[in-house]
């Protein structure tokens, strides 16, 4: 993965994350849920990935888990990228 | 009373407003299902982000009560029915509540032009 994906990550979270903190003080294993996100916020975040990635997060992996850290998600869109590269 | 689960959640309902407003259709047909989406629509074929506000606390709440944290579940898995009063599980989320032992859910909302709160009480039939 590379740190542009989590610069971009960083840029979206902090425009859908509300959360209580800056996302700048955050570290990428951070818990975006114990910094204030909330699970409705974390809907809106997927929605602007998808957009910002050009990828589409199928049911399976919609879990809690999947947004509960810069790194999680990063870890989350690389695998779509090799998923829908292959397809 | 068996044994219980608990899940409890509340949704600001400007946040609601906001998704419908920045992701319309695609924002609504993620997280609802169909038939949550034509009870929310309202006379002028607007969508009540009040009455979303309720069904995504109630879904969120339903997660929490099944300990549903490393399952990935799609929030149109479970819908809430009969005006806000109802919930129904299907796919991922039915098979977790089978697995979990799950008798029934009883669901409370409640929504004010601000906030939607939803408890979620699990029924546990067997000890797991």
């Amino acid at each position: 993965m590379t740190s542009d994906t989590k610069t971009k990550i960083r840029e979206l979270l902090a425009e859908q994350g509300r959360l209580a903190v800056d996302v700048a003080t955050l570290a990428d294993g951070a818990d975006l849920y114990a910094a204030g996100m909330t699970s409705h916020a974390s809907v809106n975040l997927m929605l602007a990935l998808e957009d910002g990635f050009d990828v589409e997060f199928p049911d399976s992996m919609l879990r809690r888990d999947a947004f509960e850290s810069i790194d999680a998600i990063a870890t989350a869109i690389d695998e779509l990228r090799r998923t829908e590269n292959r397809a | 009373m068996g044994p219980v689960a608990v899940g409890v959640d509340i949704v600001e309902v400007v946040e609601v407003e906001d998704s419908i407003r920045n992701h319309a259709e695609r924002y609504l047909e993620r997280v609802y299902t169909a038939r949550e989406i034509a009870d929310s629509r309202l006379a002028d074929g607007s969508t009540d982000a009040r009455r979303l506000a309720a069904t995504f606390a109630a879904k969120e709440a339903a997660l929490k009560a099944l300990r549903a944290t490393g399952a990935a579940i799609a929030p149109t898995d479970i819908e809430v029915t009969q005006r806000g009063s109802r919930l129904a599980l299907r796919g991922a989320a039915a098979s977790l509540a089978a697995a979990r032992g799950i008798a029934g859910l009883q669901l409370s909302s409640s929504v004010t032009d601000d906030y939607a709160a939803a408890i979620v009480v699990a029924q546990i039939e067997t000890a797991q």
